[in-house]
């Protein structure tokens, strides 16, 4: 069997010293192992930016694609191949910003892959710009001024998408965010996990001190109950978003894939592509 | 006797004014006849004139005709906007209901028949269309229980009173128009077809039978004008084979998503219009650069930005072949008949596959929606070929080493896995890679890459790049087009033959890689050449001056007003060079 060590490659990550990113592919390599795959039982798929470099540092197959496309690219995989275990992963900017249509379809889509975010609240490889993390007054090069537009609030927007699994985590928090992917690989359907994750080159506000000030873990509130919507949505209102652990998770719904009128069972990549004669012939005769 | 015979019914949108063309043709399609319908519509649901032109005979046609034998009109604005079209002998036969008005600069014959009334009185006026069906046999000789069988299917689920209902409909109007017809008959009456069984679709429908075929088994698309008949029909055929058809949420999402599907290792399909096309630009560079198989279908329409989604036009062509940033091998087709839109897409799928790269299959509004009869199609025809994939074990892959998905060969063709195989892993990535997929800046590396995904398309096996009908060995004129505008010319080449001039025709299948050699012998061997396209600035003119030269010869013969070429406007444009 498969050990974390195994999903590691030999390419040395080009992210800053310090950067929350090194801990989320930490705990994919981890969650990985832990729920029993293989490296070539997987396919990580990202977009671009710093954070859409982590299909490249995973030893396992993996598609870094076009900026804020992850989704649907990884959406296609997992219908050609239904018994790869399927990961999209990329950044806020990514996912909510030039991606976020697709991030709303994928989240009510319900296609059974994982989705984790790496938020760092502002544009690091193009060198420091607003997100749509990015808290109203934040100042960047684009937004000398401090930003006037509200932050998005991505796990309350996939609360009324219609998500059945939401998490929240922070990237030093590596045994909570390793058990949530886990948690997120296992789920039937898609799972959103939006993970802060510093930039310590371009973001001076939301460090890790930051968060570690003002992140509320779910675990310590009394009574918090994953499997209600309401409950998960005024939690998410009361802290300004800023909670970590399994939001909310419903285990009702199933799956597009198990909803999908007749797609096959098996792996599509096992389809005999070659027709049957009689089959052709029905069709045609359709057009008589 | 006649052998051939144009036909058409016009009305307000949403008037059942489609159904009824379709009941006449296919009817006319099960007694042997060549058909070929043509519909004039607008971008809105209800309203608004609409008319479906069908042109019968009995040998292959693939063009609208110059002008109109028979107009069949359930309004007077059908007739105001169409009888121009009727030659001095055409008949209309409109509906007695709105006191038809013909106008005085026609010799066209006008019959007015209670279509409505008629209806009404056997139950209900939407059986309006299928007394117009009758009186148009009547006027055609054609015996009116060749519908029974139709009206049989179409209206059989609603039960056998339905059914007669609508066959006496089609009575009346025949009864009514032989009281009334007088002398005409004698003209119009038809030649008997062969009685053979033939098929009538349109381009979309082969398109999308062929990506079954081509063994498509996921297609991932967002709806457009002329494009989603592609969808809607594997949305309907996918799912009894275990596949499946995504409505994405944008075009960008159904471009990845076949992306996606391709490089998991499923055969998957795209199809759009023009706007779309423009969106799956980026994407569509990606599948170059990491040269991940992918079929995108583009069916032109009148273009730019919304430009005209209803009307025919062929202005896609430099787009398709250099759309996307950067540079990456690619290969556009562009079937100009039914059958080649079949065969073709189906083919697009072997060629993704065998060289790694976007294949483009280009079809225009009046091939994907006009509707045509069309030979058996032979199913022995169709492949599977896979190129390079490899589907067996793997040598075991040390200290983590990579597979080389990129490896530089002599033919720029490098060895493909599918994510899951075992000692298969590699890197996939739209930045410049090495051999193993991982990033690499180093000129030398670039240079490879780029040399060697260029290799890939230096050779490029195509059945038929050119269709060519080139009985000359000199020729007078040569005429070279692409996509639907061959039944056209084929038509007018028939008639200039008949005045004496030697005329070859040249339609290009195989728009890119461009093929010059193929070409050549035909473009030196002409007096001149016309190029026949439906756009303003002669794009494909414009690639024959760039790939095989011989400018001074080449003439523009340009059309951009939305509608098709009439085969007497590149009659008469040939016949002027002379």
């Amino acid at each position: 069997m498969a050990t974390f060590k195994d999903f590691r490659n030999n390419v040395k990550p080009n992210w800053c010293p310090g950067c929350g990113d090194f801990s989320v592919q930490a705990a994919i390599q981890r969650a990985a192992a832990n729920v029993g795959l293989e490296p070539d039982n997987l396919a990580v798929i990202s977009g671009i930016g710093c954070s859409g470099r982590i299909s490249g540092y995973i030893n396992s197959y993996g598609l870094h694609g076009i900026h804020g496309r992850s989704l649907p690219i990884a959406q296609g995989v997992k219908m050609a191949n239904r018994d790869l275990t399927v990961i999209a992963s990329g950044g806020d900017g990514d996912g909510f910003a030039i991606g976020m249509g697709h991030t709303i379809h994928a989240i009510r889509r319900n296609v059974n892959i994982t989705y984790i975010v790496m938020d760092n609240q502002i544009y690091g490889l193009t060198k420091g710009q607003t997100s749509p993390r990015s808290a109203a007054g934040f100042k960047t090069k684009s937004t000398p001024e401090g930003s006037v537009e509200q932050a998005i609030a991505p796990m309350e927007m996939a609360l009324t998408a219609g998500a059945t699994f939401v998490a929240q985590s922070f990237s030093t928090d590596l045994k909570d965010l390793t058990a949530l992917i886990e948690e997120g690989i296992k789920h039937d359907g898609f799972s959103l996990i939006n993970v802060f994750s510093p930039c310590v080159t371009y973001n001076k506000v939301n460090t890790y001190d930051w968060f570690k000030e003002n992140l509320t873990k779910l675990s310590d509130i009394e009574g918090y109950d994953s499997s209600n919507r309401a409950m998960a949505m005024q939690t998410l209102m009361k802290h300004n978003g800023l909670v970590t652990g399994l939001i909310y998770q419903d285990t009702e719904r199933k799956s597009y894939q198990e909803l999908l009128k007749g797609y096959s069972e098996t792996p599509l990549t096992q389809a005999d592509l070659k027709l049957d004669q009689t089959y052709f012939d029905k069709l045609v005769e359709e057009f008589m | 006797m006649i052998n051939q015979l144009s036909w058409k019914v016009g009305g307000q949108q949403g008037e059942g004014i489609e159904s009824t063309g379709e009941i006449f043709s296919i009817a006319l399609n099960r007694l042997g006849y060549y058909l070929y319908g043509y519909r004039h519509f607008s971008s809105r649901i209800k309203g608004g004139h609409t008319n479906n032109k069908i042109r019968v005979s009995t040998t292959q046609v693939r063009s609208i005709s110059d002008d109109l034998d028979i107009l069949v009109a359930f309004d007077q604005e059908t007739i105001d906007l169409n009888y121009k079209e009727l030659h001095d002998k055409g008949v209309i036969i409109a509906d007695a209901k709105f006191s038809p008005i013909k106008s005085e600069d026609t010799e066209a014959k006008m019959y007015a028949v209670p279509f409505t009334d008629l209806a009404t009185e056997l139950g209900t006026s939407l059986m309006k269309n299928m007394v117009a069906v009758g009186a148009t046999c009547a006027v055609l000789n054609l015996d009116i229980s060749v519908f029974e069988e139709v009206v049989q299917e179409i209206f059989g689920k609603k039960g056998q009173q339905v059914v007669d209902k609508n066959m006496e409909a089609v009575k009346a109007g025949f009864d009514f128009m032989k009281e009334n017809l007088g002398d005409t008959a004698e003209l119009m009456e038809l030649e008997k077809a062969d009685g053979k069984q033939r098929l009538f679709m349109i381009g979309n429908d082969a398109i999308a039978l062929g990506a079954l075929a081509g063994g498509c088994r996921f297609m991932a698309a967002y709806p457009i004008t002329p494009a989603s008949e592609i969808m809607e029909y594997l949305i309907a055929k996918l799912p009894p084979l275990g596949g499946a058809v995504i409505q994405t949420e944008d075009e960008i999402a159904a471009v990845t998503m076949a992306i996606g599907a391709n490089y998991g290792g499923v055969r998957a399909l795209t199809a759009s219009a023009g706007p779309g096309l423009s969106l799956k630009m980026e994407a569509i560079g990606l599948s170059g650069i990491t040269e991940t198989p992918l079929v995108i279908v583009d069916t032109q329409r009148g273009g730019p930005s919304t430009g005209m989604p209803t009307k025919q036009e062929q202005s896609d062509l430099m787009a398709m072949i250099y759309g996307t940033h950067g540079e990456i091998p690619k290969i556009v087709l562009a079937p100009s008949t039914v059958q080649e839109a079949f065969y073709d897409t189906a083919e697009a799928f072997n060629l993704a596959e065998e060289y790694q790269c976007p294949v483009i299959v280009l079809s225009d509004l009046q091939l994907s929606l006009g509707k045509q009869t069309v030979e058996p199609l032979e199913f022995d025809q169709i492949e599977i070929r896979r190129g390079k994939l490899l589907t067996g074990e793997l040598p075991e892959v040390e200290n983590k080493g990579y597979f080389k998905r990129y490896e530089v060969t002599e033919d720029g063709i490098s060895p493909r896995v599918i994510p899951g195989m075992k000692n298969g892993i590699h890197h996939v990535t739209g930045v410049e890679h090495d051999e193993t997929g991982k990033p690499s800046e180093s000129a030398a590396n670039r240079k490879a890459q780029m040399d060697k995904r260029f290799r890939k398309i230096e050779n490029i096996k195509f059945n038929t790049p050119v269709y060519k009908n080139a009985p000359h060995e000199e020729s007078d004129i040569l005429i070279v087009g692409f996509n639907s505008t061959r039944g056209a010319i084929e038509e007018a080449v028939g008639r200039l033959e008949k005045d004496g001039l030697k005329v070859n025709h040249a339609q290009v299948r195989l728009i890119h890689p461009f093929p010059t050699e193929e070409l050549l012998p035909l473009v030196k061997s002409a007096k001149k050449i016309v190029v026949v396209e439906n756009n303003a600035t002669g794009q494909l003119a414009n690639i024959m001056k760039m790939n095989v030269g011989h400018a001074e010869k080449i003439q523009k013969l340009l059309k951009y007003d939305g509608n098709p070429f009439l085969p007497q406007e590149i009659y008469t444009n040939c016949k002027e060079l002379f």
